[in-house]
This record gives C-alpha cells, sequence and structure tokens, in this order.
C-alpha cells in the first residue's frame, strides 16, 4: 500500500499540521484563565502545547510516510470488520439486551457503573424519542431537550407542591410535555429544514430561560431539590428507616439494607421504560403512520399528492417524540433528585442530535451504540477530567471519518413481498 | 357524457406575470385528454393549479364526481388527492430510501389507516389490520405484475433505473385509487421503445379502470397515438383543442408548436 514520498514533502506537510496545531493550540491550550482569591489570572501552559504540536507532526509524518491516506485506511477497517460484524449483527440487539439485565449483577458493577447505566438508558430513551421526530420524519429538531425539561419540571412541581409520587407522574410528564409539542408543532411544522431546525432550538432555549425566571413555580437557578425516590411499586421504600406507616425495600424481602438497591431498582426501571419505548417504535414504524413518516422524510411534496396531510401526521410525530421526552424527564428526576434550568442548555439538545444522527437516522440499534460511545465514553473517563470533552470529540470525529452514513445505515424494510 | 373535470376561466398570475389567461376546457371520464404546447406555455402551472399546489388567481376548476360537483380551487392539495386526483411529477418523485413495495403501501395509507384504527388496532396487531395490509401488499403486487417490477419489490425505489422508477411512480399514483390520473411528462428521458410500451400502458390502464387522464407530453408519437383529446396552449392561452388528426391540422397549432412537416419546408 505504501507509495513512495519524497522525505522533504512528508517533511513539509508534517510543518504544515504542527503549524495548524499551534495557531490552533495557542489560545485553547497555551493560556489558562485561573479563579484565585485575588480575582482571575492568566496561567501559561507551554509545555501542554509543545507535546500536541509534537504529536500533530509525528503522526501526520508517520501517516505521509506509510502513505495510508485515511480514506484507504477506512475503506480496508470497513471491509475487514464487516465479515465479523454482520453475523454479530443479527444477535446484537439480543445480546444487548441480556447484558443490560445482568449488569447490575456483573462483579464489576459497582454503585457508579450502574448510575451510569441509568444516565446511558437515559439518553437512549431520548434518541429513541427524538428518532421518531428526526430519525423517521424528517425533522431536524435541535431543541429536543425542551420536551426533557417540562418531563423533569412537570415531576418536580407536581411532586414537591402536590405530593405526586414517581409513578403518578410518570404518565402525567409525557401528556405535559406531548400537550406543549403539540403547541410548539402547531404554528411552525409549515416551516421546512433550516427554519424549522432554528425555530426548535429557539424554543429549546426559551424553555431553559422560562426555568430560570419564573421563580414563584421553578425556584429559578436554584432549582427544586429533594424529589422524592420512586418507591417499589408504591409497596416498599428504599431507605434503612422507613417513614411511619411505610415498609423498607429490604425488610419486605428480609434481606439487609444496602444504598445500591435504589439505583439497581431504578435502572431496571429506566430499562424497562426504554424497552417499552423502542417496542412502540419498531410497532409503529411498520404502521401506515410510519410509513408516512418515512414518506415525508424522503419528499413531502410527492406525500402531499398522496393524499397525505402532511401537517397532521408531522404534529403527530412531535408529540409522540416530545412525549418520550417528557418520560426521560421523569427518569431524570430520580436520578438525580434534583432539577436545575442549566441541565437542559443546548449542548443537550445537541448531544441528543448527535446521538439519533450519528448512530445513524431511524436506526433504533444505531441510537444504543452511539449513546453508549458518546455518553458511555466519557463517563468512563470521569477520572481524567480534563480528556473527558476530548474523548467525547474523539469519537464524534471517528464515527464521521469511518461511518458518515451513521454507525448503522441499513434500513430495514416495513413490509416485504414474499 | 358529462366532463368529470371543467376548467373555467383559469387565469393564474405570478405578480405581473399571467401564466395562464383564462383557459377552459374539460376533461371526459374514461379517456385520454393531452395538454401539450412549447415550454413555458403554462402546462404545469395549470397541473399545479387542479392538484391544489397552487391556488389560482381566478377562475373554476370543478371535479364532478358522483356525491355532486366540488370546487378544487382554493383546496390544499392532500384534500384534492383524497377527491381521486392523482399526479405524478416532470421530476420523478419516489420515496428513494423506502422499497418499491413500500411505495405502493404507502400510496394506500387511506385504508390502511382507518383500518388500523387510526394506529390502535395496529400496534395491539389486531387480525383487522394484518388482513388489510395482506390486502394492500396484494394491490400492490397486481400492479408491481401490470408493470413487470415483482422482481425489485423490496429494492429501494432510488435503485431502480429510470424508466423503472417512472412506471413506479404511475402505478404508485393508480394505487391511490384515483378518478382523474394527471401525468406531467410521463415519457420524458424514455427511449422510444420505453415510450410506445408506456403509451400502451396507461392506454390500457385508463379502459380497464374506466379513469380519466390529463397528460402532459411533449412527445407527439405517444400523444398523437393514445389521446382522445388535446387542448393546446401557447403563452397562457389555450390555442386549439380537438381529436390528434384536427390538432395535427391546425394552423395555429403549427406554427406555435408542432413546426412544418420535414417535406412542406423542403
Amino acid at each position: 500500500m505504501a507509495t513512495a514520498v519524497s522525505p522533504m514533502r512528508a517533511l513539509k506537510e508534517a510543518g504544515i499540521a504542527a503549524l495548524v496545531a499551534a495557531v490552533l493550540g495557542l489560545p485553547l491550550i497555551g493560556f489558562r484563565l485561573m479563579d484565585q482569591a485575588g480575582g482571575e489570572t492568566l496561567a501559561t501552559r507551554w509545555y501542554d502545547l509543545v507535546y500536541v504540536i509534537a504529536i500533530a507532526f509525528v503522526g501526520r509524518l508517520a501517516l505521509v510516510l506509510t502513505g495510508d491516506s485515511p480514506r484507504r485506511s477506512a475503506a480496508a477497517v470497513t471491509s475487514a470488520v464487516a465479515p465479523i460484524v454482520r453475523p454479530v449483527g443479527a444477535y446484537l440487539p439480543w445480546l444487548l439486551i441480556v447484558f443490560a439485565l445482568i449488569l447490575p449483577a456483573l462483579p464489576f458493577a459497582t454503585r457508579g457503573v450502574i448510575d451510569s447505566g441509568i444516565l446511558i438508558l437515559t439518553y437512549i430513551l431520548l434518541g429513541w424519542g427524538l428518532n421518531i421526530v428526526t430519525g423517521l420524519a424528517g425533522l431536524l429538531d435541535l431543541g429536543y431537550v425542551a420536551f426533557l425539561a417540562i418531563g423533569a419540571y412537570t415531576t418536580a412541581i407536581l411532586s414537591s407542591r402536590f405530593g405526586l409520587t414517581f409513578w403518578e407522574c410518570l404518565p402525567l410528564a409525557p401528556v405535559a410535555a406531548s400537550a406543549a409539542g403539540l403547541l410548539l408543532g402547531f404554528p411552525i411544522l409549515k416551516l421546512r429544514g433550516d427554519y424549522f431546525a432554528i425555530v426548535t432550538l429557539g424554543f429549546g432555549e426559551i424553555i431553559r430561560i422560562v426555568a430560570n425566571n419564573w421563580r414563584s413555580l421553578t425556584n429559578g437557578s436554584q432549582g427544586i431539590a429533594n424529589l422524592p425516590r420512586p418507591s417499589f411499586f408504591g409497596l416498599a421504600d428504599f431507605t434503612a428507616s422507613p417513614a411511619p406507616g411505610h415498609t423498607a425495600f429490604n425488610a419486605l424481602f428480609g434481606i439487609a439494607y444496602s444504598p445500591i438497591q435504589r439505583v439497581i431498582f431504578l435502572y431496571y426501571v429506566v430499562l424497562a421504560l426504554a424497552l417499552a419505548v423502542n417496542v412502540f417504535t419498531l410497532r409503529i414504524r411498520r404502521l401506515p403512520i410510519g410509513r408516512m413518516w418515512e414518506a415525508l422524510r424522503e419528499d413531502d411534496i410527492a406525500a402531499a399528492a398522496l393524499g397525505i396531510d402532511r401537517r397532521k401526521i408531522k404534529l403527530a410525530a412531535f408529540a409522540i417524540g416530545a412525549a418520550w421526552g417528557g418520560v426521560a424527564g421523569v427518569v431524570f428526576d430520580a436520578r438525580q433528585g434534583f432539577v436545575t434550568p442549566e441541565s437542559f442548555g443546548f449542548i443537550e439538545s445537541a448531544m441528543i442530535t448527535a446521538i439519533v444522527v450519528l448512530g445513524g437516522m431511524g436506526s433504533q440499534l444505531g441510537i444504543v451504540l452511539a449513546a453508549v460511545v458518546l455518553v458511555g465514553l466519557p463517563e468512563l473517563f470521569r477520572e481524567f477530567d480534563t480528556y473527558r470533552m476530548m474523548t467525547f470529540g474523539a469519537a464524534m470525529i471517528a464515527i464521521m471519518r469511518f461511518r458518515p452514513r451513521g454507525l448503522i445505515e441499513t434500513r430495514r424494510p416495513t413490509a416485504v413481498l414474499k | 357524457m358529462t366532463a368529470i373535470l371543467t376548467i373555467d376561466g383559469l387565469t393564474m398570475r405570478f405578480g405581473g406575470l399571467t401564466a395562464i389567461d383564462a383557459v377552459s376546457f374539460e376533461v371526459r371520464p374514461a379517456a385520454i385528454t393531452a395538454l401539450i404546447g412549447p415550454n413555458g406555455a403554462g402546462k404545469t402551472t395549470l397541473f399545479n393549479c387542479v392538484t391544489g399546489f397552487y391556488r389560482p388567481t381566478k377562475g373554476g376548476i370543478r371535479l364532478n364526481r358522483a356525491g355532486g360537483p366540488v370546487q378544487l380551487a382554493g383546496l390544499p392539495n392532500h384534500r384534492i388527492a383524497r377527491l381521486g386526483v392523482a399526479r405524478t411529477f416532470q421530476n420523478i418523485r419516489l420515496f428513494g430510501r423506502m422499497t418499491v413495495l413500500e411505495n405502493l403501501l404507502v400510496a394506500q395509507h387511506a385504508e390502511l389507516m382507518r383500518a388500523s384504527l387510526f394506529s390502535i388496532a395496529g400496534i395491539l396487531g389486531l387480525p383487522r389490520y394484518r388482513k388489510a395490509e395482506a390486502q394492500a401488499i396484494e394491490t400492490a403486487r397486481h400492479w408491481l405484475d401490470r408493470v413487470g417490477l415483482t422482481a425489485r419489490a423490496n429494492d429501494p425505489a432510488d435503485t431502480l433505473p429510470y424508466g423503472d422508477q417512472r412506471r413506479l411512480e404511475i402505478v404508485r399514483a393508480i394505487c391511490t385509487g384515483p378518478r382523474l390520473l394527471c401525468l406531467d411528462e410521463p415519457a420524458a428521458g424514455l427511449n422510444p421503445r420505453e415510450s410506445a410500451d408506456l403509451a400502451a400502458l396507461i392506454r390500457a390502464i385508463s379502459a380497464e379502470l374506466d379513469l380519466a387522464v390529463l397528460l402532459i407530453e411533449h412527445d407527439m408519437s405517444v400523444v398523437m397515438g393514445i389521446s382522445d383529446h388535446i387542448v393546446v396552449l401557447d403563452y397562457g392561452r389555450k390555442i386549439a383543442e380537438g381529436p390528434p388528426a384536427a390538432i395535427r391540422a391546425d394552423k395555429a397549432v403549427i406554427a406555435a408548436y408542432l413546426g412544418e412537416p420535414e417535406d412542406a419546408v423542403a
């Protein structure tokens, strides 16, 4: 594969790469604002900068000298991996489900691991919700986090003010999110492509700002804390010292108390919700409404010419997608125990959109893989706090580089002529 | 025999430009009416008015159905489609990543949606819905057999060759169960052999289903071969209308569009 490249040219290319690294790295790595008692001071990190420049130089030099263009190596990787991946692919969903089911029993499953599992499942839930809107109906919603926020705040307000439990909020929050989706969707679904994306982006920000400023309802930037944790189906509480008239979970089953029981229970609740959403989506995709969503994504003019009421069908996608966002909101509260507006910034919407797009628009399995890569990896690297976002970026670039149409790009037909 | 579609003084202006100027004609049931004329004469604009993609500036478009006449001008496009007016597009518009079969199932959404009780029976997988879907697949199979695309039924529509895509778009329109089928240049980009086959297909389907067809076409062998009635537009005005033989001999049409026969020029 190696093609002869003159050493001079290789050095030149490596020099250019180093120069780019230097220009980009100077402001990003070279300087750092430090919060100190006497105010902010500027610290420099010249050594780190030199490392980065050196890595860029050597890396580029090696690439050029081996003559291995990234495109070709990408193709080589894909064709080498394909024969292994394909047979596994058929069983992968089942393997993942089994793995998810036995995860809490595995030896490495500490409280932190299970908590990360809940977080990943929450994002999978969000990804599957957005998948209906963006993956199937083709509406690029950049403010999807708004529905997570509405679900989370509905739960927080209902439980802190009216004493509703997790189980009572579970059906109510999606209804609220769905209603918000209808309200927003109705006037804007006429907009196309980019315009639609911009309005939804604005909607996401509006919800966050309202949550921040409507102090009487949301307690502003302080947020709402001490949210009740889910009970064991209303039968028992996860606590060592139950309130009078309540039963403790450990007492109910006659086992020793451990704080991890609550986390494991929540994990299974989220898993069950996610699987239910998945079954729902897999089914609805094969129904006329699901086909109409995909038809609208492919060509909405042709769809209208076949008698499809574009607005109504898009609105249905928007409302259902929003409902799943609301469900994720309930879970979000149960995991964190508190809610503040800053959890619902644009970066969260971007993350969910990234999961759907990188996973492969419309692919349920792709979203799981993307959520594991984009949410799971940074969680794993949490100890190396500084490099967390870097792993996120690297994962994103790698997917775009090797699988530009998403991790899973094949589409399964909704009906087959035998 | 009353007309299925009556166009009465139809006018469409875009700002200062009059694309269609007080055009009136009728489309007869179970017959093929062709709309011809030079590029820019307003043929596609007229199609867009009839199918609800444009709202006409003035004039009436009346669909005469069994349940009484309906004024189409100003109705949204999906309502017009549901009243039984199907169309194809000059630049083919298929649902590219969906399979050939799915394209035809989308076209049958109205019955399927009803059978699925607006998705409730569908989500639960009730037999009522499964039966309706099997029926829809059979309808699709019938039309795929008809145009020789059965073998490609499970392939994505955008992987078909051009001529097959044209035919798929036509049978997709037919799967909506229309009373009037509007075809916008169905033979564009086809070779003479394919054009002739397509013309025969349109003729046969029209006869079989008692379907009225309104056709825009530049290929005169197709137009003259299958049309019962021809309407000629030029600069947005109707300059002639009549059976093919009369149109071929019409002085105004020859001057504006058809041109002199070669021997006459020589």
